[in-house]
């Protein structure tokens, strides 16, 4: 007896009599079926399209596809000034602007060898820890959505309410900032900011844990995502993987600590990474967890920064800003580490122009998303949208 | 007793006016007429004002004091959008899916006892019919489904089918429990059985230390016969889109929403009969302060059993506001591994209960 | 201002890196653009790419696990287009390292190392996508970000846009 497979019909079971095949069972005919997930879904988390091959409720192959949200950045970038470029950077993540215009400010700042005040540096990295802690609330939010928790998103967004505030009041805008400046930044914080941002933390403590014990300690969430899209960390390394995602595998890497730059080295945190204990290293309860606690390691950054600001007397927060930008022909790969990752600004001047050559974002989204084909083989749908969520895209940064 | 119990739909059936079966009509017309106005207005609302309560909002506030004419805004808004018909829709099952789902999830209210004075058709076998007609809803919804033409409509009515036949098991089982304990099938006979001065303790839930098992047992898989939190697979907003109904909208969608609320209460209600006494009142005979007879009667009798119902639906909101959705496969090991045997073990006990103690 | 600036240890890093590097491959390779910001040498002949690319990983002393970035980039005065590809070993030897690859403006070819590391396959094809050089061995290689029908390679300094594109005036 052997088997023979015919593509498409099925496995049939034949034996062979006297040289005759002769069929003994037939399966039912089933076919794989071309599932196309977005480019309109809800759990895309934007214009994300997968081509799923699915057999029943089972992912054969899922290929993403992108392109959707391209709006030609690094074209832009091209055609103005290097100041010019600081807000289309925020477009890039639109949930973090503040961490990509820190980003590509330290690029440029790199290129240009500049000395920027120490007030400058505290308050580019309160904003932006204030803007992590908003990014992961958006992320442990809609992660909840994408499992069907509905309740935990809402009062993620409560929260979030109240950095976007804040950080509307440093800056004028509520998600597109132009905040941070290369050399410097737009406006000094107000008067009352930093007494604001103590008491946001205060406030935001409980409540962190309490969306702990909404998501984390429940049964059901925790196994929908117990074991779920493991990635070993050699392999989430060769992926490119950074950021929460690369933590979620175990590799203890951080760039404020491992690469660090601003004031970082200064202030005293923890890198977090999963224990082993409550999930199975590099799952999506792992990253989950793993930006629970960095949402609680970016208050401590906070109230570090508030303690060893120094004083606003005879502060100028243009003060370092250049003139004209012009940078010495050179090279230079920047990176700064994301809610979502390591976002690197690759720079090239020619020394001759204000604008850059070339300008590349090294997205992190993009690059976490590259190993979704080989996370989503044999998963389930309801799977495949766990994984998508534990990986937080931003559709803006993969497209750029 | 059991004559005079069902006196105003009796006076009803016989009366007629020019030839017209009008009390007919009117039995059939007030609970629907009800539910109606319940699912589409205080359902709804009802829904929408307890989750922003629980998310920390405020919900629905611009129509009315407090949105109170929220729903009626989305009503006439329904009704004034486009029917679209998919080109690629088997128009056939399009059309009839929502059909059979509304009327299935409405046929159960016939029996139901809305007071002691009232009740659509007294059946003799009232439970057995409430739990069959049910499984109508299936085939609504794998017409809806299949009829689509849809990839996530498919998937929708796939997993519906599945979820629903399976959970009807543990849930007859475990309304069995509740029909032995009574002897009757008769649901307006289950509710004067559980009457009686002691107010609640007279309540099948309490009248055998096994009832919390085929209680529970009934409630969550009452929760995923009518597609449910944490039980919503069907429809899983964030995996199919919306599931069976995806190509639904307009009146069509409208009519899905309604016949969901309307299971809503049915369940509920029936759990509400079997287990908790119906339109009994929960309250018991203090001495000289009566007020287990006090608060019975036809219409406090309407007012117990719509008031349990609703409490379940509360129930029900509430865990779908803050519970997860659990996946296909744990849904089904949930059913066969859990509620299954647990099922036929309460079966089994309530039996030597009802058999060996008086 | 003084001239006597101390090599920072991202230089000394560097240098040590492509030392061995060098040893092994010699004229494969260029020298080492040793400057403060991006230390970083040219793969002279392209067709060894993969095989230095390997070495770079594999080393015991280079260990070049993770690669951060890849970009692609025009060089119109010299009639080629090329990758600047920026390594590190993360959380091993911590040492960076970028390396340049170039290859004929026209048709030319780069081997692709989206086998050494999985990361590049993307980058690989937005490189392409945008600059239109050609990835041999790549295991798919099609536009990633323009449409698969696209015409010509934005990125590159004398792209014209097409005028329609499915009868879409493109320009406005």
């Amino acid at each position: 007896m052997q088997e023979l497979d015919t593509v498409g019909q099925g496995s049939v079971r034949v034996t062979r009599k006297s040289d005759k095949l002769v069929i003994l069972e037939k399966d039912l005919a089933t076919e794989q079926m071309v599932l196309a997930m977005g480019p309109q879904h809800p759990s895309t988390h934007g214009v994300l399209k997968l081509e799923c091959l699915t057999d029943g409720e089972v992912i054969t192959e899922a290929i993403p596809c992108l392109g959707y949200l391209h709006r030609c950045f690094e074209k832009c970038c091209e055609n103005v000034d290097y100041p010019a470029i600081v807000p289309y950077t925020d477009r890039l993540d639109y949930l973090s602007g503040m961490n990509s215009e820190f980003a590509y400010a330290l690029a440029v700042e790199k290129l240009l060898d500049l000395e920027i005040p120490r007030r400058v540096e505290f308050i580019r990295v309160i904003v932006s820890e204030l803007n992590r802690i908003a990014s992961h609330l958006v992320a442990i939010g809609t992660y909840g959505i994408d499992l069907g928790a509905f309740t935990p998103f809402l009062f993620c967004f409560r929260d979030r309410e109240i950095i976007l505030g804040l950080l509307e009041w440093a800056s004028g805008a509520r998600m597109l900032y132009n905040y941070i400046w290369i050399g410097g930044l737009a406006y000094d914080v107000p008067t009352d900011f930093l007494k604001r941002v103590r008491e946001f933390v205060a406030y935001f403590r409980p409540k962190a844990v309490e969306l702990q014990n909404l998501l984390t300690e429940n049964e059901i969430f925790v196994k929908r995502t117990h074991g779920i899209g493991i990635m070993p960390a050699d392999v989430a390394i060769n992926y490119g993987w950074s950021g929460p995602m690369l933590r979620g595998s175990g590799v203890k890497w951080d760039l404020r600590r491992n690469d660090p730059y601003s004031v970082y080295p200064e202030i005293d945190f923890k890198v977090a990474v999963p224990d082993g204990k409550h999930s199975v290293i590099g799952d999506c309860l792992s990253r989950h967890l793993v930006r629970a606690v960095e949402m609680e390691e970016s208050l401590k950054i906070i109230e570090q920064c508030i303690d060893k600001i120094p004083s606003p007397e005879g502060f100028n927060s243009r003060s370092a800003i250049p003139k004209r930008i012009r940078p010495k022909a050179g090279e230079v790969y920047s990176r700064a580490e994301n809610p979502r990752g390591e976002l690197g600004f690759y720079l090239e001047s020619d020394g001759k122009s204000t604008k850059p050559v070339r300008c590349k974002a090294r997205s992190s989204c993009f690059v976490n998303l590259s190993a979704m084909k080989d996370l989503s083989k044999g998963q389930l749908i309801p799977d495949l949208v766990a994984i998508i969520g534990s990986i937080d895209i931003v559709l803006g940064e993969v497209d750029r | 007793m059991g004559n005079s119990l069902n006196a105003w739909s009796e006076a009803l059936i016989g009366f007629n006016l020019l030839g017209l079966p009008l009390g007919l009509i009117v039995i059939a017309v007030i609970p629907l007429l009800f539910i109606a106005l319940y699912s589409l207005t205080y359902g709804v609302y009802g829904e929408r004002k307890i989750s922003a309560f629980m998310q920390d909002r405020l919900g629905p506030m611009e129509v009315g004091k407090w949105g109170i004419l929220q729903t009626i805004a989305d009503i006439l808004k329904l009704i004034q959008k486009e029917d679209i018909l998919p080109t690629s829709a088997d128009r056939f099952l399009f059309v009839i899916g929502p059909g059979i789902l509304f009327v299935g999830s409405f046929l159960a209210y016939a029996v139901l006892p809305f007071s002691p004075a009232f009740i659509g058709a007294s059946l003799n076998v009232g439970l057995y019919y409430a739990i069959g007609i049910v499984a109508l809803e299936v085939v609504g919804i794998l017409a809806a489904g299949w009829g689509s033409n849809n990839k996530w409509s498919l998937y929708g009515a796939v997993r519906s089918v599945a979820q629903i036949v399976s959970y009807e098991i543990p849930a007859a089982i475990a309304l069995l429990c509740g029909a032995m304990m009574a002897g009757t099938l008769d649901m307006q006979q289950i509710n004067v059985l559980q009457s009686g001065e002691y107010g609640f303790a007279h309540f099948y839930l309490f009248q055998s230390p096994i009832a919390w098992l085929p209680f529970l047992i009934y409630f969550i898989a009452s929760l995923a016969e009518v597609n449910r939190a944490p039980f919503d697979i069907p429809e899983a907003e964030s995996e199919l889109v919306a599931g069976y109904f995806t190509e639904y909208s307009g009146m069509k969608f409208a009519v899905i929403f309604l016949a969901e609320y309307g299971s809503m209460f049915m369940v509920s209600a029936i759990i509400s009969v079997v287990f908790l006494g119906g339109w009994n009142s929960p309250l018991p005979n203090l001495g000289s302060f009566a007020l287990n007879t006090w608060t019975n009667g036809p219409v406090w009798g309407a007012f117990w059993m719509i008031s349990k119902g609703f409490f379940f639906i509360f129930v029900q909101m509430w865990l779908r506001w803050t519970l997860p959705r659990l996946r296909v496969d744990q849904l089904m090991y949930l059913c066969w591994k859990v509620l299954t045997p647990f099922a036929f073990i309460s079966f089994v006990l309530t039996a030597i209960w009802e058999i060996y103690v008086p | 201002m003084e001239e006597v600036k101390e090599v920072s240890r991202l230089v000394q890093e560097s240098t040590a890196a492509y030392r061995i590097i060098c040893e092994q491959f010699g004229e494969a390779v260029s020298a080492l653009d040793s400057n403060d910001t991006m230390p970083f040498f040219e793969v002279l002949e392209s067709g060894r790419w993969v095989e230095i690319a390997l070495f770079m990983r594999d080393h015991a002393k280079l260990k070049f696990n993770y690669m951060a970035c890849m970009s692609g980039v025009d060089y119109p005065t010299e009639g080629k287009v090329g990758i600047v590809c920026n390594f590190q070993s993360l959380a091993l030897l911590n040492h960076k390292l970028s390396v340049k690859v170039k290859c004929d403006r026209a048709g030319g070819c780069i081997p692709s190392v989206s086998r050494v590391w999985h990361t590049a396959n993307w980058h690989e094809r937005e490189a392409y996508d945008l600059f239109g050089m050609i990835f041999t061995g790549h295991p798919e290689l099609k536009r990633i970000l323009c449409p698969d029908d696209w015409e010509g390679y934005p990125l590159r300094k004398d792209y014209k846009v097409q005028e329609r594109y499915h009868g879409i005036k493109v320009p406005y």
